[in-house]
């Protein structure tokens, strides 16, 4: 056997996987979204249908929020865990990364613990307010959910990044005149661009397409897991299942180019 | 800024020791005084301390409990970095990655709040000044490691600065561009006439642009003096054997002589005492026939350098002495050869402590 043909051979399980599990669903899913009464127009109903394009917006804005804070969040604690060494640290690391264990369900449930009709905030809110404060079966549950599912992902990213930057750039900015915001500004934030696209992305698209917390939260969050879900289940409307299906995907693809070309010269300057 | 002998500030550490949060201790408590204008080297192998003290001047670095740093007479201790108007490079010049060459050097000024046009001006008068015309506005990884560090000196220098701090800012470089580097940053600093701090372990680059070095050691200043000071009069055996090539050579003294087994070799002085430990260069130690010399000895080994041969003669003390000739001697290995030494070559250094 030449060399050749045995390189082709070993690609052989790589092309027999992608085409089983990726390239024939994904066809099938396209060819059912334009499989219903509209046609082709039903790739279209996520944005014509006032209901779908709620949904979509509803989503897109979710997923924007939990981006931005959960990026705040992890930035201003992974420079200070990876920064400082007190007692207690190395367990705290680990404890903040205890999350990644969680499924979806786990999440939601414990978001229903902290916010729900028998929760923590709600006690709480009673004794102090004589109200009580329940939001778990909301979207705001929701948001709490993806931040408690997202802070700890994106925290390891920005800790490995705030490591390999080089004090030297923090230094040489001090001696210039620099203020420790315009240090932050100026040096820290750009040198850490390219962890924020990266991390930022994995949040950004976990947000947009987990199910599991939406599912446990409630059944009636206008996200797009749950709409499909609801399509798909109940009313077996399957063309449309899928066509919002392919458009959910589209979109958060489209949304992370969209932010990686935005960044892309701070990213290729910081490199 | 006065137009009298230079320009900058006046230093002056005070007792200034640091320990670090594990115990060590980086710098013994050091005083020092710095002229304005002056040049001043710190020099020593890595640990020295050299880097620990100018970190305590730049105010990177706090000085342990009873140390102060003033410049111009003004206490700066509790002074932070960016606010004590110091010019810094570091050795791994430290550029913003994500700025052009010119938005580094503008930096300073910009954080300074000064107008753009002025800005720019004063950009374009360092980049001439540094020879980097036409990288203005590249990006930093497009430009060169000699490029680098005349961009990170332009930076440094751009916000005038009341004291130039340049921490080993040619230690990156290849060893060819390092000395053509060193005689440009001379004539820069020599032209800019600021008062310049520079931490170095490279003892040529001390020699050439010092106006004073520091010769440290283990977190203690061993010698401190003009290159000519510590090169001919070295006052310890570390100084000797740190700067240049030197042979240290124990011999025991009679009537001014240093009493070698190659032979008998005058002393400057009066030198009442039993025994010695002497420095002698070898660039001072003339080659002869050995018949007529005072010393001689056995050559060990030639070694051809260009412009000079290093000889390796044993039999003349109690250790080999490194020679140097010059290169028309015709010299081989196993003869036997004679040797002259001036008295004022020959350095008596203190007994070790």
């Amino acid at each position: 056997m030449s060399h050749r043909s045995f390189v082709w051979l070993c690609l052989l399980p790589l092309a027999v996987v992608t085409a089983a599990f990726f390239l024939l669903p994904m066809a099938r899913l396209v060819v059912t979204g334009a499989a219903g009464p509209q046609g082709l127009a039903g790739y279209l109903a996520i944005l014509t249908e006032p209901r779908y394009r709620a949904t979509l917006l509803n989503t897109v804005l979710l997923a924007t929020a939990t981006t931005i804070v959960t990026l705040i969040v992890a930035t201003v604690a992974g420079m200070f865990l990876q920064r400082h060494r007190f007692p207690g640290r190395a367990i705290l690391i680990a404890m903040l990364t205890f999350p990644l264990a969680f499924p979806g369900v786990v999440v939601g449930f414990m978001i229903i613990l902290l916010a729900g009709r028998q929760g923590l905030i709600g006690d709480f809110s009673n004794r102090v307010l004589g109200e009580k404060l329940v939001f778990a079966y909301s979207i705001y549950g929701l948001f709490l959910g993806y931040l408690y599912f997202s802070i700890p992902r994106v925290i390891l990213t920005i800790m490995a990044a705030v490591q390999k930057l080089d004090t030297g750039l923090e230094e040489a900015a001090r001696s210039l005149g620099a203020s420790p915001w315009a240090v932050q500004r100026d040096v820290v934030l750009p040198a850490l661009a390219p962890a924020f696209v990266a991390s930022g992305a994995i949040a950004f698209a976990t947000a947009m397409g987990a199910f599991g917390t939406a599912f446990t939260l409630a059944t009636n969050i206008d996200v797009l897991p749950m709409l499909i879900y609801t399509e798909f289940t109940l009313a077996a409307n399957f063309s449309i299942s899928a066509a919002l299906s392919v458009g959910l995907g589209v979109v958060t693809w489209l949304i992370l180019a969209l932010a990686r070309s935005f960044s892309g010269s701070a990213v290729a300057a910081a490199g | 800024m006065s137009a009298q002998a230079g320009h900058g500030a006046s230093v002056r550490i005070e007792t200034c020791g640091k320990t670090f949060a594990d115990g060590t201790r980086a710098l013994e408590p050091a005083t020092l005084e710095i002229a304005r204008g002056e040049t001043l080297v710190l020099l020593g192998p890595s640990g020295c301390g050299k880097t620990t003290m100018l970190r305590i001047i730049a105010g990177l670095e706090l000085p342990d409990a009873g140390g102060r740093v003033l410049f111009d007479d003004k206490d700066m201790t509790a002074v932070p970095i960016e606010r004590r108007n110091v010019g810094m490079v570091f050795q791994s010049y430290a550029l913003f990655p994500n700025m052009t060459v010119s938005d580094n050097i503008g930096y300073g000024l910009k954080i300074r709040g000064v107008p753009e046009k002025e800005r720019a001006a004063r950009v374009a008068e360092l980049v001439a000044l540094t020879n980097i015309s036409g990288l203005e506005h590249r990006r930093i990884d497009q430009l060169s490691g000699g490029q680098r560090q005349r961009v990170a000196l332009a930076r440094a220098v751009a916000i005038r600065p009341g004291i130039l701090l340049l921490d080993e800012p040619l230690t990156a470089l290849d060893a060819a561009l390092r000395d053509r580097l060193r005689g440009e940053l001379n004539r820069l600093l020599r032209a800019l006439g600021i008062t310049t701090i520079y931490v170095t372990h490279d003892q040529s680059e001390a020699m050439e642009l010092g106006d004073r070095v520091v010769v440290m050691q283990k977190g203690k200043i061993a010698q401190i003096g003009t290159p000519r000071e510590i090169y001919f009069t070295p006052n310890s055996r570390f100084v000797a054997e740190f700067i240049g090539a030197a042979n240290i050579v124990e011999a025991a003294i009679e009537n001014g002589h240093l009493v070698l087994p190659g032979g008998r070799q005058p002393i400057n002085g009066d030198a009442n005492i039993p025994a010695a430990v002497a420095m002698i260069r070898p660039e001072t130690i003339r080659v002869m026939a050995a018949e007529s010399a005072p010393l001689s000895g056995i050559i060990d080994s030639v070694s051809f350098i260009g412009d000079r041969q290093r000889l390796v003669v044993s039999g003349v003390s109690n250790r080999s002495l490194a020679v140097d000739a010059p290169n028309t001697v015709r010299a081989k290995s196993g003869e036997r050869i004679g040797l002259s030494i001036s008295p004022d070559a020959v350095r008596l250094l203190p007994p070790e402590s």
